[in-house]
């Protein structure tokens, strides 16, 4: 069938085309803001729409790439491919799941340059797609850094007061850690003679090579994680976006890192990412423990989450470089849950932020009263967000730790501290500002969640009840690929020993 | 001291036919000049026009000429990468005499003379493009630097002009003197002055020093017209001083053919020397990029601030030189092509700034809230901002990425480390534009933009967000035949 054959290139650029319709809709005023946001909505949900139709084609069983296109294209280097396997797929639904949800939330607090937002917003889902859908090394360069350049404008121009500052330092933070990789992945040129990544992953990469490279990618993907100590971007990036903005950054770009250390550093690169996973757990022991306890004493809401979100991403690069099959499949879990639940509870600060124009925690309390439908919401994506069973934020941490407690036992011995100060942190923050007295006055006259924003939440709590029941739907997606990642993995390194015997 | 020079190979006016651009450049240049002469009324708007015509006129014979070869017994040369970079030069031309069409009177060079020297220079231009022999090579220069003087200096009541041209003057004339001595070296130790015998020589003679010391001498002359770091000092001043009609000229022909001939003499006459060479050419590119992406960093002045990234990208072009390679001189040769569409664009950004009462706007923090007045010139300049850094998908990272490749094939990995921070340092003098444009209020009105700028500005705009699917593969194509006509 043609259309399928076409169906990843469709879903990556339907909303690159929507932009263009959008460039083209003319005048001024509400009409021409509402429209803009019509087609917005129309576009994303549409892609939407698509990429669960791809998840439903998908099949599971398979180790291979599906979907291929491969195109030559500019000069004998780059080609035009593109693919998904059991990696990458998911990414693409939460992505595009995500964005009508991001639309949404932005009817009536954008109310400048609506037009302008849409656009940069419906660039920035293009990019976001194709770096998960494309097989060619090049071609997931251009998506990745790409989307500087519409998160530098949407932080920038639609962001709080400080904006300027946090939009220069994540631009500066991600830019310079990402030209490094653009090295390693021409030099993975040069010795590979390719840029497909279906034939770089077969390709075996000298391991004093595999170092240097490794780190390359390291200075990318750590930055864009973030890794401690290269997170300090987030907290400012996120405080000062618009909340679709903080949604995106916390829900999907974050998760780029993570996907790329699956996708290059493990499978590429597997005699230097053994040779680095002690290195690499310090850092996610140090980010879970050190930012989970920064978090606690946050005073800013979006704050409190954004340091939550690299606590929580260090139990994926935790269990990403465990290796085993059970840490990588934990590691995509969590990063497909933290993107649903960072993404709600930045959706909810939002909910409140549009209504009393503050983040700070102690401008709030009681709201449980006015808004009680609010508070639920709240409640289960802080559950989530806790790691409490029965949501899907505990499959994931659960799997990770389970798979780091074979490779390093006092890795995952602190690792579980990072739990007991989740809960500390969050119950915290839910307490002060959904329980205690309504005692403000501006409070008093606040209103519950509405239509729309019923609309944005809802399937996200279903979603998080849903996969910490039953997250069979992800899980099986992944796990032929993951098996093949996680034994081509156990085989490079367990082959360096052998070598080493049979030397003897 | 060769016997075939005794007769000419230029037997009828057909076997001219390498060389017919230049002799129709030049035929039209002295043409337009006689008629402006006699005719009673200054008509710059209208000799101007007719000098982008005879530009496009050229560019066509260039790309429908049959056939390339050596004419003049040697010393002219016709190949795949002279054509290529000739386009490049007329191009680039052609589209800064265009933008520059309706601000002449406000920046003084209203007259005919300047569109006359604009050619003249052009015509310059294609001869170091096509010289063979390290006369041509100085007769093209010079013919080339001449104009260009003149023109600097063309605004002749403003003090800041007349500073420029000046100073252009003075430092070219020495740097056509290191040039020259570089160049009389170059002979007296391989008794040749024709550039693919230079390279015979050397390879019957063991490399002496004085070879070396003469190709060294010849290099920094040319590194003076690329304006690469430390040979750069007057392109600052000349840029900020110039009229900008002028200094969109000057920022973006000249120096392809500079860069041009640079490449020829290097790969040409000195491949087999190619690592004393490569050291220059590898500190001269790590010099560039790092000085300016710093320097650049204070500067207010829009047109300084250019002159500081336009040094910057000779540095990044370089990069790819120093490799030595075919992938390198390719990599350059996509590297100009797209460092003068970014050019143009920019200057005609500049160009269609003025405010509503007629001030010309020439300063970074006078663009304050750009995107709300004029969201078109906003948009365009804010892309051609993001692809200058080099942030994909625009075409300015197709172009690093070419460069950057061809260093780390040859194992350059401290060049490329530098080269790609140096990019990141530049970023943050290209953002505070955008910044200024987008997130600042507006802080003046801002007059109407003249149609043929918004062309140009449209026309290389969607060039460079769609490079990689419009321009993309044909011009690496035809970069790597260009290259391959060197090696």
């Amino acid at each position: 069938m043609i259309f399928s054959d076409h169906l990843l290139t469709v879903i990556t650029f339907l909303p690159t085309l929507g932009a263009l319709v959008l460039l083209l809709v003319g005048g001024k005023g509400e009409g021409a803001d509402n429209l803009a946001r019509w087609i917005a909505l129309g576009v994303t949900l549409v892609t939407a729409v698509l990429s669960l139709y791809l998840w439903v084609l998908f099949d599971p069983a398979s180790t291979e790439f599906q979907f291929v296109e491969n195109y030559p294209w500019i000069g004998d280097s780059i080609g035009y491919r593109m693919g998904v396997d059991g990696i990458s797929v998911l990414f693409i639904p939460l992505t595009a799941v995500l964005m009508p949800a991001v639309v949404l939330t932005s009817w009536s607090s954008i109310t400048r340059r609506v037009k302008e937002y849409m656009i940069v917003f419906l660039i920035l889902e293009t990019f976001m797609i194709g770096a998960f859908a494309t097989l060619d090394l090049a071609m997931f360069y251009v998506f990745f850094e790409g989307t500087l350049i519409p998160m530098f404008l949407i932080i920038g121009i639609w962001g709080g007061a400080r904006r300027i500052q946090a939009t220069y330092k994540f631009f500066f933070y991600s830019f310079t850690g990402t030209v490094l990789m653009l090295l390693a992945i021409m030099a993975m040129f040069w010795q590979a003679g390719t840029l497909d990544i279906r034939s770089l992953l077969s390709f075996r990469f000298p391991p004093e090579v595999q170092t240097w490279l490794w780190i390359g990618f390291f200075a990318s993907f750590a930055v864009k994680m973030p890794m401690w100590p290269f997170h300090t971007w987030l907290p400012d990036a996120h405080v000062e976006a618009p909340t679709g903005g903080s949604v995106i950054l916390a829900a999907v770009l974050l998760k780029m890192g993570g996907y790329g250390f699956i996708r290059f550093s493990i499978s590429m690169f597997p005699d230097a990412s053994h040779q680095f996973a002690n290195f690499v757990f310090v850092l996610s022991i140090a980010a879970i423990i050190i930012t989970s306890l920064v978090a606690l004493v946050q005073t800013d809401i979006k704050k409190l989450i954004a340091y939550s979100s690299v606590a929580h991403m260090g139990f994926v690069t935790m269990g990403i470089f465990s290796g085993n099959i059970y840490g990588i499949h934990g590691a995509i879990f969590q990063m497909i849950s933290h993107g649903i639940v960072s993404a709600a509870l930045f959706l909810c600060v939002g909910v409140v932020y549009d209504r009393m124009h503050t983040r700070e925690v102690s401008a709030y309390g009681g709201l449980v009263e006015r808004m009680p439908r609010y508070a639920f919401a709240f409640m289960v994506f802080t559950m989530a967000n806790v790691g409490l069973p029965g949501t899907s934020g505990f499959v994931g941490e659960f799997l990770t730790m389970f798979a780091v407690f074979q490779v390093n036992t006092w890795v995952a011995f602190f690792a579980a501290f990072g739990v007991i100060l989740s809960a500390g942190y969050a119950l915290w923050l839910y307490r002060r500002v959904i329980f205690g007295a309504l005692t403000r006055d501006s409070l008093k006259g606040i209103l519950d969640l509405d239509r729309r924003e019923i609309a944005v939440l809802v399937p996200l709590v279903v979603l998080t009840i849903l996969f910490g029941f039953y997250p069979a739907p992800i899980l099986d997606a992944t796990a032929a690929s993951v098996g093949l990642v996680a034994e081509n993995f156990a085989n490079a390194i367990g082959a360096a020993p052998a070598a080493v015997a049979a030397a003897h | 001291m060769q016997s075939a020079i005794t007769s000419s190979d230029v037997s009828s006016f057909a076997s001219l036919a390498p060389a017919y651009p230049e002799l129709l450049l030049a035929a039209g240049a002295l043409v337009l000049l006689l008629v402006a002469l006699f005719w009673k009324n200054n008509r710059a708007g209208v000799i101007a026009s007719a000098a982008i015509v005879l530009l496009v006129a050229a560019l066509a014979v260039l790309l429908f000429q049959p056939a390339g070869g050596i004419l003049f017994n040697g010393v002219f040369i016709v190949d795949g990468f002279a054509r290529y970079m000739k386009a490049l030069v007329l191009g680039g031309a052609a589209l800064s005499v265009l933008i520059s069409l309706n601000s002449g009177r406000e920046h003084g060079i209203d007259k005919f003379e300047y569109a006359i020297l604009i050619l003249l220079a052009t015509l310059g231009m294609m001869i170091m493009v096509s010289s063979n022999d390290l006369m041509t090579l100085y007769i093209g220069l010079e013919l080339q630097s001449l104009a260009l003087y003149v023109v600097a200096a063309m605004k002749r009541d403003d003090r800041r002009a007349t500073e420029a041209g000046l100073k252009y003057f003075v430092l070219g004339a020495l740097s056509s003197g290191m040039l020259l001595y570089g160049a009389s070296l170059v002979y007296g130790f391989t008794g040749t002055t024709q550039l693919d015998r230079i390279v015979a020589a050397i390879a019957l003679d063991t490399r002496s020093i004085g070879l070396v010391f003469g190709m060294v001498f010849l290099l920094a002359g040319i590194a003076f017209k690329i304006s690469a770091v430390p040979f750069h000092m007057w392109t600052p001043d000349v840029y900020e001083g110039a009229p900008t009609p002028v200094t969109a000229f000057l920022a973006a022909a000249p120096k392809v053919a500079a860069m041009a001939l640079f490449i020829r003499v290097t790969t040409v006459s000195f491949g087999s020397l190619t690592h004393d060479w490569q050291q220059i050419v590898i500190f001269l590119s790590i010099a560039s990029m790092v000085l300016a992406a710093f320097a650049a960093i204070g500067q207010n002045n829009l047109k300084r601030l250019l002159a500081y990234s336009s040094i910057g990208h000779v540095g990044f072009a370089l990069v790819g030189l120093s490799s030595g390679t075919q992938v390198g001189v390719e990599g350059v040769a996509i590297y100009m092509a797209i460092y003068v569409a970014m050019t143009v664009g920019i200057f005609a950004c500049v160009l269609s700034l003025r405010t509503a009462d007629g001030t010309l706007i020439e300063s970074v923090s006078e663009l304050g809230g750009l995107a709300q007045k004029r969201p078109f010139v906003a948009a365009t300049m804010a892309i051609l901002m993001f692809s200058l850094i080099g942030l994909p998908p625009l075409a300015g990272f197709f172009a690093k990425w070419q460069v950057f490749l061809a260093a780390i094939e040859q194992n350059l990995f401290l060049l490329a480390v530098i080269g790609v921070l140096a990019s990141a340092v530049s970023a943050f003098y290209y953002l505070r534009i955008v910044k200024v444009m987008y997130f600042d209020e507006p802080t003046a009105e801002f007059a109407r933009v003249p149609a043929e700028l918004n062309v140009v500005m449209a026309g290389i705009g969607f060039l460079v967000v769609t490079y990689f699917v419009t321009v993309g593969s044909p011009l690496t194509a035809a970069a790597h035949s260009a290259a391959g006509s060197l090696f």
